[in-house]
This record gives structure tokens, sequence and C-alpha cells, in this order.
């Protein structure tokens, strides 16, 4: 028989029965539904987190107050930070590979500017942080050098700041009171959005450190320090040089550091790796239900086979070759696993549609995903639907006819 | 002319565990074409078990089997697939028609597993010839269960000559008709047998024998008695005899 009346059979058989065609398919449907859904899910988030890591900067490696130990606890919160100005300046100093050093501290203040009042993070930083962060401008100019000497009044805004206490008309040149003392807008960071926990990364006001330490905070010690490699490449001589520095400044050996080196690539794959674990098990969760899914239509074939057993014999006596047969039970469960393959495609890519609209997650339909997706689902019909077509193909005739 | 169908000294053992059941044992005989024979004997005389022999549905156990001059123990399981589908037409005793297929699908059933290539539109066209043949054309839309039982074994009649077989074998055709659908059924088997094929059916009604040419009693397995029929009836005849009595039957009543 040619693929064409083979089709054509099983495809009557499967219109016969519309019903139970599409509830052998819903495991398919639903296990495949998962899947994209899941790894949609997965995938939006590590896009996320990749972009987040991007934008830390260029060959950034951070300098943290307190060490992580093996647990992943943190002795030494920020606060009470023990990296110093000076080990800030002797990085930047001594270390050769590194080209641009930004000591860093943080705090909260109310700040006020046009009769406008609002609540917001002050960062104190040194003048290369912006080229470090890869940072632009949207209008105005970073603070200089001289300005974090001369402990100098002025800071950068970011967007939401701009838009909240500038309504109208350029920020740059205005002056805003952050602790009553006037600080003048040198500039207006370019809007960066929500970040994966949907903080406004446009909330805040960079001041220069010294400045921060001084007139804001009076903090006396760094909360970190951001370093700029000089190429990628430098990145781990640069880690090293620092780690050394610092030990040998702080008195510390390996094990009781009360510092820590990442690098970025360190955090993207601490990041991303997480981001993977979980695609990867939700991913393994929803294999699972099609596996299930398969096992389902085996149950149902195998039960189709025996209920038409009397049609088996009675093709098999008109001329039908077993192969054929075979052909046409498993082009059935093709059929119906490809059919809920794909029905399970457009829901997946649906459901997740869903979730980033309902929910807010950023999602990320994969075309991996849905290709194999697909080639899994006609794979799970043809290995579940063999057992059964094969069975039926191996009737004997006069057996099969004489089937009540 | 040679013998379309050549049986010698056919045995089939039944051997189904512990219990042996030897339900043919030796028959020899010789159908040429443009016969119309009937088998005749007891239930469970070996009667179905012959003609799914005959029908390569089942192998004798031994003996040697010739349809059209070739030896089908030769044959693997696909060649005889082949065969039944070519030279074949089997009716079978129970009318065996594929539920929820309306009976034109019924019908092109065989021409599906046909090793030539036939466009869907000949499939289609041969089909309700054949339906015409066994009267039929104006019900091709309907499924089985909306016909009635000699409307069915009509389709399944339709069904087994589609493939113009050189034999047609019919287990019991008539077993579940009453008289006069019988009667029928023989009318067309008789203008089938007139143009040329060769048919065998079993019955166990001696008058529904009358109709072939050529009757054929078992016993246990064994040929027991095999002559021609010489009073044959015609059923074109009977049926008008019996229009003629119904009409008769209302014009008393
Ligand atoms: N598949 C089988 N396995 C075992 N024994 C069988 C099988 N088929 C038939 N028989 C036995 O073979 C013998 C002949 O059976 P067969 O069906 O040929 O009889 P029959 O003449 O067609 O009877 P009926 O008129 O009732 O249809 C019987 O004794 C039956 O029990
Ligand atoms: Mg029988």
């Amino acid at each position: 028989m040619r693929l064409r009346s083979t089709l054509t059979v099983s495809f009557r058989a499967l219109r016969r029965n519309v019903l139970r065609s599409l509830l052998t398919a819903l495991g398919i449907i639903v296990g495949v539904g998962a899947v994209i859904a899941m790894v949609s899910i997965g995938n939006g988030a590590k896009s996320v987190v990749e972009a987040q890591i991007a934008s830390l900067g260029e060959n950034v490696l951070l300098v943290f107050s307190g060490s992580f130990n093996q647990g992943g606890a943190r002795s030494g919160a920020f606060g009470a930070g023990t990296l110093t100005v000076e080990d800030a300046e002797a990085i930047k100093r001594e270390v050769t590979t590194v080209i641009g050093v930004s000591p860093e501290v943080r705090s909260s203040a109310q700040i006020l500017a046009n009769g406008l009042n609002w609540s917001t993070q002050i960062l104190g930083e040194g003048a290369d942080y912006l080229t470090i962060r890869v940072w632009p401008l949207s209008d105005g100019v970073m603070f200089s050098e001289a300005d974090v000497r001369s402990v100098g009044k002025v800071c950068v805004i970011g967007q939401t700041i701009a838009t909240q206490l500038f309504p109208d008309g350029s920020a740059v040149g205005q002056v805003l009171r952050i602790k009553a003392q006037p600080f003048k807008v040198v500039g207006v960071l370019a809007a960066k959005g929500l970040s994966v926990q949907g903080q406004d990364q446009d909330d805040l006001v960079i001041v220069p450190y010294t400045s921060a330490m001084r007139r804001v905070s009076k903090q006396t010690m760094l909360r970190s320090i951001s370093v700029q490699a000089s190429s990628p490449d430098t990145m781990t001589l640069a880690q090293n040089d620092i780690v050394a520095l610092l030990r040998q400044r702080h008195r510390t050996a390996e094990g009781s550091d009360d510092f820590t080196v990442r690098s970025q690539v360190e955090i993207a794959q601490a990041a991303t790796a997480t981001a993977d674990t979980m695609t990867g098990l939700l991913g393994a969760v929803a294999g699972v239900s099609l596996i299930v899914g398969g096992i389902g239509i085996m149950n149902i074939m195998l039960v189709s086979v025996t209920e038409r057993t009397r049609e088996i014999g009675i093709r098999l006596a008109v001329g039908a070759h077993g192969r054929e047969i075979q052909l046409q039970f498993l082009t059935e469960s093709i059929v119906l696993s490809v059919l809920g393959g794909t029905i399970g495609i457009l829901a997946g890519i649906g459901a997740s549609e869903l979730v980033s609209h309902l929910k807010g997650w950023p999602t990320l339909v994969s075309p991996t995903a849905v290709v194999v997706a697909f080639f899994f689902s006609a794979a799970v019909g043809m290995i579940f639907g063999y057992y059964p077509a094969r069975k039926a193909s191996l009737l004997d005739p006069i057996d099969a006819l004489r089937y009540e | 002319m040679s013998a379309v169908v050549k049986l010698e000294d056919i045995h089939r053992i039944y051997d189904s565990g512990e219990v042996k059941v030897h339900a043919v044992r030796g028959v020899s005989l010789e159908l040429h074409k443009g016969e119309f024979m009937a088998v005749m004997g007891a239930s469970g005389s070996g009667k179905s078990t012959l003609m799914n022999t005959l029908g390569c549905l089942d192998r004798p156990t031994s003996g040697r089997y010739l349809l059209d001059g070739v030896d089908i123990a030769g044959l693997d399981r696909n060649e005889l697939a082949d065969l039944r589908n070519e030279k074949l037409g089997f009716v079978f005793q129970g009318f065996n028609l594929l539920s929820r297929t309306t009976a034109l699908e019924n019908v092109e059933l065989p021409m599906l597993y046909g090793r030539r290539r036939i466009s869907h539109r000949d499939m289609q066209e041969r089909a309700e010839h054949c339906l015409e043949i066994v009267g039929l054309a104006a019900r091709a839309d309907h499924f089985p269960s909306q016909l009635s039982g000699g409307q069915q074994q009509r389709v399944a009649i339709a069904r087994a000559l589609v493939n113009n077989p050189q034999v047609l074998l019919a287990d019991e055709p008539t077993g579940n008709l009453d008289s006069k659908t019988a009667v029928e059924v023989m009318g067309v088997f008789q203008k089938l047998n007139e143009q040329g094929i060769t048919i065998v059916m079993v019955t166990h009604e001696l008058d529904i024998a009358h109709y072939c040419r050529r009757n054929l009693i078992m016993r246990d397995g064994k040929v027991v008695s095999d002559v021609q029929v010489t009073d044959r009836l015609s059923a074109d005849d009977e049926l008008r005899k019996l229009h003629a009595a119904e009409a008769a039957a209302k014009l008393t009543a």
C-alpha cells in the first residue's frame, strides 16, 4: 500500500474518534506545552541575568568587604566594611594590569529639589565608575578626578531622579540638596530600567566617594571597590595581584581573608549556572510528563489494536501485508503525537506569554526547544507506537477474524 | 483445460496444546474455471477449515494445494496476501465488514492493498460498479449498521469481487438470511458464475445447494459425496415464482 493510502486509512481511523484522539494526545500536549513554557521561563530569566551581568561593565573585578566562606554565608557585613580608600589607591598604584578603580560607599538619603522631596540611594564612586560600568550619560558629563579630590559638591543622577525632581527642562546645572547640602547636577545617566528583582536601577544619585563619606554618611570604610582590568586576558592576573596586595595590607592569609575578589565572569557563571540548573530542572520535569504522555499513547494504541483485531484480520484477509498494518498503526500514533506536539508547542508559547503578561516575568521562547520538542514528540509516537503496531502486524488473519 | 484449484490429499490438524483436532483428513479435488460448487456437511465436519485453506488464509498441515498451477507451500506470508488480494475473493461466515466505514469504502478496501497503482477515482468507480452488480448502488454511503443483514452480505460480496478474482469463496453466505434474500444472493452468484467466475460456497441448506452446479458433501473431514447437480434451479425463476405466490397470497387474503 502506498504512503498516501496509509495516511488516508490512519486519518480516517483518527477522525472516527475525535474525542478519544484528543484525549490520547492530551498527555503529549501537556508534556510538550510544559517543556516549552518551562524552558521559555528559564531562558527568560537567564537572558535577564546575562544582560545584567553584561551591564556590570567590561573586564570588571569586584572587591567586597568581608569574605564568602564555603557555605556561601558572608562574614563581615558591608556596613562594617574592611576596605579602605587606601586599599583602593594601592590597587590603582601597584597593580599594573588595572586601568580603572572606583571605591564605593552606599547610603540612602532624602533629597530635595524644586521643592520636591525624594528618597533615594546615594552612591559614592570614583570618577572611573561610569567607564568601568560602561554606563553612558544621556546629558552632561561625569564628575572629574579633581571633583573627587576636592570633595566636590557635584552629582550625576539617574533617569528616575531626573524625571521626578526636574520634570521640566534639563537637570544639568540645577542644584539638589542631599542632607541639606547643595549638590550641583553635572550629568544625567542613560536609563537602565528594572533589574531582575524588579528594582528601579535608575533611582540613584552618584556623588564622589569622598563627598559621600564626608558630607553624606560619615562612613570611613568602603563597601566595595570596582576595578577594571586592561583586557579580558589580564583579568586573572589582576585578580591574583589584588588578592596578594590586599593580603599583604590586611595581614591576612588564605582562608582568613576579610575581603573577596570576584570577577565578572565568576559572577556571570554562578548566576547563569543557577539559571541553567533551573531551566534544566524544569525541562526535566516537563520531559518526564512527555514520557508519561508517550505511555498514554502506547496504552491507547494497545487498546486500539485489541479493539480492532477484527479490522486487522479483515485487512490481512483482503491482502494487506503485515508491514502495511504496522505502518498504519505507527502512522496513527505518530500523527497523534505530532498533532499533540504541535498543539503543545502552541499551548506552551501561549502559556509563557501569559506568564510574562500576568507575572511580569521575562520569558524567551527558545526555537531550539520548539524544534526539539517537535521531533521528540514524533519520536515518542514512534517509540511508543512501535510495540502496538508490531503486535498488530504479527496477527494471524484467521485468528484475528475469529476474535470476539 | 487445467484446473484453477487442485487439492492433493489435504490434511489440517489443529494442534492447540494437548488436544489435536484432525479437521480435514485427506481431501483431494479439482476445480475448473466456471465451476460453481456447494460444500455441505454437518457442523464441525471441516467445511470452514477447507474454505480457509482454499482461501490461502490457512496452510494445510500436509498435502499439496495448487492455485492456478502455483504450489502455495512455496509462498511466504506476503506472497499469500498478494494471492488473496489478486486471485481470490472471500465472503466470510460473519459479514466481517468494517463498521463505521461506508459500504463504498468497505468495497474499496482490497484495492488499497493491491500491488497495482489505481487512482482514487478509479477505485471509487470500480467499487461503485461492484455495488451495482449486487444491487446496492443506492446504498454506497451507508454504514454497515444502517444496512440489513442481506444488504451487508451483498456488500461483502461486492468487496470480494472488486479485484476481479478468479475464484470466489463464500462461507455460508446465506446462513443468516431469510429464504427470499438467500435466493436473491444466489441470483447474484449465478450471474457472476455465468460471467466465468469460479465459485465455491458452503451451505447447510439443500435447496440452496440446488442453485449450484456441483455438490460436495463432507463428513468428519472427508469428502463423502461429490456430484454434479442435475436439476439445477434458476434464482431468477424462483424469485419470479415467489413474487407470483406473494401476489396470489395477497389476492386471496
Ligand atoms: N482454530 C481452531 N483450533 C482448534 N480446533 C479448531 C479450530 N477451528 C476449527 N477447529 C475444529 O475443527 C473442526 C472443524 O471445524 P470447522 O470450522 O471447519 O467446521 P465447519 O464444518 O465449518 O462447521 P460449521 O458448519 O459449524 O461452521 C471442529 O471440530 C472444530 O472444533
Ligand atoms: Mg463453518
